[in-house]
């Protein structure tokens, strides 16, 4: 979105004062407000025609005042509906009514480099010795400075809003000299509101909390009616006291319940150790749901070899055979890991990393059996798509489908694992690709 | 869905402007979006932290405009029917067979649920729909054209309830479920923000008029220091900051010594592991 452009759409001819979309003020007005709608939708919020009208209904009824302070609440309050998209909406509207691009990418990746710098691969010597220097708060909060500076100055060179009667919801006479003057309430202007980009926690593509994981885990689910308490049934009850002459007779069913077994196998150590506090969070969000008919969780190290952890600490364990042989097979498997190995650790016999683990069997071997036992399982992968590369975590991907482990991959695994249809079975074992 | 919602509906008196009531703080965004919502005569949905009176403001619209408000708390077995009505066929079943009762007027066994309640109601009524998450995923579903129309068909009868006046519907949710979206589409949406020190020293206020001034300014600033604190499974909320005050005042503390464990630390930070976090996080920290 160029800025020469805004302008022009700034700039109607006589515009003055209050005015609805529907008005006659001209269609600059038009275009910037189709802006906002657009501007959504290509940010990834699908904001419907529906809702929408129902903006441009609030504004023709005349129930909020005519400012840019009640156009940013009102419209996000009808547009935006859910707080992760609150972010997009700042964007957006500070983009439509400030004029200026929509300039954070860059800074987000910044951010994200910064929270987990053991992710980018590549760093040279003498880049890890400058970011060994500073803390990573103490670089973070540097850099939330300068870009704190850098955004003020900004503004302060800025035309923004509010040229003299340009926005089409009349901010404009009280409001000369652009943005620094607040609003005529003295309350704080909807652009500055947007700039500050308060919401940028919520976003779905970055929190990864305890909470939005369960809400995420909920879905996986299996309803039948198989066990528990009887719970009466009326219909069935009517029709049985009607074929005994009115005299009173009860039917009972098993309620409807949640049928879903879930097993989850997490890559501990190693190449893990980065993704702990992911791990962990997903962990403890798994065991906290309570709607499963049965939960169990295993540790691995690298690769699932002929047992299988249920305490790292203690190290208790139980033979996979064993779990192959007692879980029914429509248990969810899901496996959590980096899948990145050394190609041994995979192919070989003898290939675990671990001393005690004397297996002959590989570890491809293991995963084949799993996947063909559990046919509803899948791979979660800490890494982000990108970095999926290698040999092993190739080879795995084709055995197992595989998501990233973030809220949205998370749901994409969990859709795949509920799906109706049958999983197809796994494909054959390739016997090149072991080695002695 | 017809796009020309305002056909179906009755007007609304202007002067029903919500600004807010003595035991509720509203910012000035809050008071345009819950009007707002009051003109376009569709629900209101409220998401925020646990705590940060979602529930409250329901109260406070039905106060602050004179009106009767009705509760339904959603439970993890609420079926949409039941907000509608329940028809007791146990207990007709039951009666058929002593002849005391005349079992053959169905209407004695048809209970109105909180929404038929609402519909029913003579004039104008709040209803808060409590938790609308924590029912089955398919729940708002259920209800969108018993919101939509604001009338609901009984089977048993062949009545219709409508609404003689749209009740303002209030949907409150913890976000433990994800919302269908054609629900969402049909609501105005408010994220009730956490908030901020100087919001947070009125809000106080209305709790404690009068408190003393050092004790506020301290019990805020050292309740937000907690709140910043990395890694907490559940932060402290307003109404653990007004639990916790009203422990400080009932044992006469005033926060002066600096440096030494929160007093009722408990009130404030209620999960084991938390407490080991915030009691870390109070230390000095060590540099590599």
């Amino acid at each position: 979105m160029s800025s020469a452009a805004n302008d022009d759409a700034l700039r109607p001819p006589g515009s003055s004062g209050p005015s609805g979309p529907s008005d006659s003020s001209g269609p600059t007005n038009k275009m910037l407000f189709g802006k906002l709608f657009f501007g959504l939708r290509e940010a990834g919020v699908k904001v419907s025609p529906t809702e929408w009208m129902t903006l441009c209904e609030a504004l023709a009824t005349g129930a909020l005042e005519p400012s840019l302070d009640a156009l940013y609440a009102v419209g996000r309050a009808l547009l935006i509906k859910h707080e992760a998209h609150f972010d997009t909406w700042d964007q957006v509207f500070a983009g439509v009514f400030s004029g200026g691009e929509m300039p954070v990418a860059l800074t987000e990746e910044l951010l994200d480099w910064l929270a987990s710098p053991l992710e980018r691969p590549g760093l040279s010597p003498e880049e890890l010795a400058e970011l060994e220097l500073l803390s990573l708060d103490e670089l973070r909060r540097r850099f939330l400075e300068r870009l704190e500076e850098q955004t003020e100055r900004h503004d302060g060179g800025n035309r923004w809003v509010g040229t003299g009667g340009t926005s089409p919801f009349g901010n404009s006479g009280s409001n000369p000299a652009g943005i620094r003057v607040g609003g005529a309430g003295g309350g704080r202007q909807a652009v500055q509101v947007a700039e500050m980009r308060r919401y940028r926690d919520y976003r779905n593509d970055r929190i990864l909390d305890t909470r939005a994981l369960a809400v995420a885990l909920r879905k996986l689910r299996r309803l039948s009616r198989r066990d528990g308490d009887p719970e009466l049934d009326i219909d069935g009850s009517i029709e049985l006291t009607s074929k005994n002459a009115g005299e009173l007779e009860l039917a009972f069913v098993p309620p409807r319940e949640n049928q879903a077994r879930v097993l989850l196998a997490m890559d501990v150590g190693g190449s893990m150790t980065p993704y702990t506090r992911l791990c962990e969070t997903l962990f403890s969000a798994a065991s906290a749901q309570n709607h499963w008919r049965k939960f169990e969780s295993f540790f691995f190290h690298n690769c699932p070899y002929s047992r299988l952890f249920s305490s790292m600490t203690s190290g208790e364990s139980e033979a996979t055979a064993e779990i192959l042989k007692s879980r029914p097979p429509e248990t969810f498997l899901l496996l959590v890991g980096d899948a990145s190995m050394a190609p041994s650790e995979l192919l070989s016999a003898h290939g675990a990393i671990d001393w005690f683990e004397r297996s002959e069997t590989s570890g491809l071997v293991w995963l084949h059996r799993l996947r063909s036992h559990f046919s509803r399982c899948v791979w979660l992968n800490p890494m982000e798509p990108q970095h999926w590369r290698g040999y092993t975590v190739e080879v795995i991907g084709k055995l197992f489908p595989m998501y990233p482990l973030s809220i949205d991959g998370l749901g994409q695994a969990i859709d795949h694992l509920v799906k109706k249809s049958v999983p197809p079975p796994p494909p054959p074992l390739d016997p090149r690709l072991l080695r002695d | 869905m017809t796009l020309d919602p305002t056909s179906t509906k009755q007007s609304v008196p202007a002067r029903l402007r919500w600004t807010g009531s003595a035991d509720y703080i509203a910012s000035e965004d809050l008071q345009r979006i819950v009007n707002v919502s009051i003109a376009l005569q569709r629900p209101l949905l409220l998401r925020g932290e646990p705590g940060t009176g979602k529930t409250l403001l329901a109260k406070s619209i039905a106060s602050g405009l004179g009106l009767p408000l009705l509760t339904w708390h959603v439970k993890s077995t609420t079926k949409a029917k039941d907000g509608c009505y329940v028809y007791d066929a146990v207990q007709r079943l039951y009666d058929s067979r002593f002849q005391d009762k005349d079992v053959s007027d169905i209407r004695q066994y048809i209970k109105l649920g909180p929404l038929g309640q609402a519909f029913s109601n003579a004039g104008r009524a709040v209803l808060l729909i409590d938790e609308v998450d924590k029912a089955d995923v398919e729940f708002p579903n259920d209800l969108l054209h018993e919101l939509d129309a604001m009338s609901f068909f009984v089977h048993e009868t062949g009545d219709t309830i409508a609404a003689k006046t749209r009740p303002i519907v209030i949907i409150s949710s913890n976000n433990e479920k994800e919302l269908p979206d054609a629900f969402l589409r049909r609501v105005v949406f408010h994220y009730i923000d956490f908030p901020d020190d100087e919001l947070m020293g009125r809000i106080v206020d209305v709790h404690f008029p009068g408190l003393d001034k050092d004790l506020m300014t301290r019990a805020l600033g050292q309740f937000y220091q907690l709140r910043a604190v990395d890694g907490l499974r559940k932060k402290p909320s307003t109404s653990e900051l007004i639990d916790w005050i009203a422990a400080l005042l009932a044992h006469g503390h005033d926060l002066s010594g600096t440096g030494e464990e929160l007093p009722f630390i408990g009130t404030l930070i209620k999960r084991e592991r938390d407490l080991a976090i915030a009691r870390d996080a109070k230390k000095p920290k060590k540099w590599r």
